[in-house]
């Protein structure tokens, strides 16, 4: 019998009883509709139970499963072997986030990041129930729609060339989800979240590589929502020269 | 949560840099190639007649108000361009060592290099 098969080298890491990381390689049955992902699920149910990995819904929606595949960031369950068959792959954590364990990563300073752009609406003013529902047209619905569908994989950080120098920059996730709510008309809270993009970590820490937007699996597009935030934090730059605070 | 709350923001004066960036950017862009072809490919074939470009001509151009608006923007804006993307180059390749200077070099050559052509252009009138 002769079965097709793949090679893959997972980093590992296991805090307890490695001092640093180490390739294991590993030899997985190959088809062309396998994805990463369940070769990962493969290694455990059958070559190693020990290896590490964070995954849910094998369907790009939940954004568990971001790892770097061959360098680049990627979901598991969106990259397939057949991609790179006949060639190795290599699967690491993804890049410029601690590792806490094989292919888990610590993702507390990003989820930190996501909690202070005030990801939520700020309504101008209290509206009484009895005032009913606010109401969106299809054009103020679009002005943000595409920012909303981050899944917080976490890619476009581990993508980020600005972040890997510094990551006191709030970053692409966090930035467009930002630019999701300040461009949504039902929202009054503007004025408190230029403030985070007006500085130096906010959106001026970006130079535009782009290259979040490219790993980007949903279509995002956060560098976009950072240049355009970029424009706004200039406009508020010239107003604030003239109406300090 | 208290800790975000107390938090104070410190407002970049990037958009001020950022916004002579864009604007040299934008002109290199779209005026580069055509200076270029102008003064290198066309004069030199001999489809433009190069007595359009005498020095007489190009001195009357710069004598005039628009024309020296127009030379003062074309070699201005694009300095300022070039001169911030070496500041934020120098920060990509891990030089970090005495920002405050780089940010005084770069940004004043571009501003002195302005102020320069700007006198010359004034003292052509």
């Amino acid at each position: 019998m002769s079965e097709l098969m793949i090679e893959i080298d997972v980093l590992r890491y296991r805090p307890e009883m490695d001092e640093k990381p180490f390739t294991q390689m590993f030899e997985v049955p190959y088809t062309p509709d396998m994805s990463i992902l369940e070769a990962l699920q493969y290694i455990k149910d059958h070559l190693d139970s020990t290896i590490s990995f964070r995954w849910s819904c094998r369907m790009a929606i939940c954004g568990s499963c971001g790892m770097m595949v061959n360098g680049v960031p990627k979901l598991g369950c969106k990259a397939f072997l057949r991609d790179y068959y006949p060639k190795k792959v290599s699967l690491e954590p993804l890049a410029n986030f601690p590792i806490e364990r094989d292919l888990v990563v610590v993702m507390d300073d990003f989820i930190k990041k996501l909690e202070e752009v005030k990801p939520y609406i700020i309504p101008e003013k209290e509206k009484c129930l009895s005032e009913g529902t606010y109401q969106q047209t299809p054009e103020q619905m679009a002005k943000f729609k595409q920012f909303s569908m981050c899944i917080n994989c976490g890619l476009c950080y581990a993508a980020c060339p600005q972040y890997a120098l510094d990551n006191k920059f709030t970053g692409p996730a966090a930035l467009a989800l930002l630019a999701r709510y300040n461009r949504d008309s039902r929202d009054g809270g503007e004025a408190q979240r230029m403030k985070i993009v007006n500085q130096e970590e906010g959106v001026w820490g970006c130079t535009f590589v782009g290259y979040c937007s490219v790993v980007c699996p949903k279509d995002v597009d956060p560098a976009a929502a950072i240049q355009l935030l970029k424009v706004e934090s200039s406009k508020d730059y010239l107003i604030g020269m003239f109406k300090p605070e | 949560m208290s800790e975000t709350t107390e938090k104070t923001y410190k407002r970049s004066h990037e958009p001020v840099f950022w916004g002579l960036f864009g604007a040299g950017g934008m002109l290199t862009a779209f005026l580069t190639p055509v200076m270029i072809l102008i003064t290198g490919i066309l004069i030199p074939l001999g489809i433009i007649n190069s007595q359009n470009f005498s020095y007489e001509k190009i001195h009357g151009f710069a004598t005039t108000w628009y024309g020296a608006v127009i030379v003062l923007v074309l070699v201005a804006l694009p300095l300022w361009h070039t001169l911030h993307r070496i500041f934020h180059a120098l920060h990509d390749i891990g030089i970090n060592r005495g920002r405050d200077w780089q940010q005084v070099i770069c940004y004043g050559f571009a501003f002195a290099a302005s102020i320069f052509v700007f006198t010359l252009l004034l003292q052509m009138f």
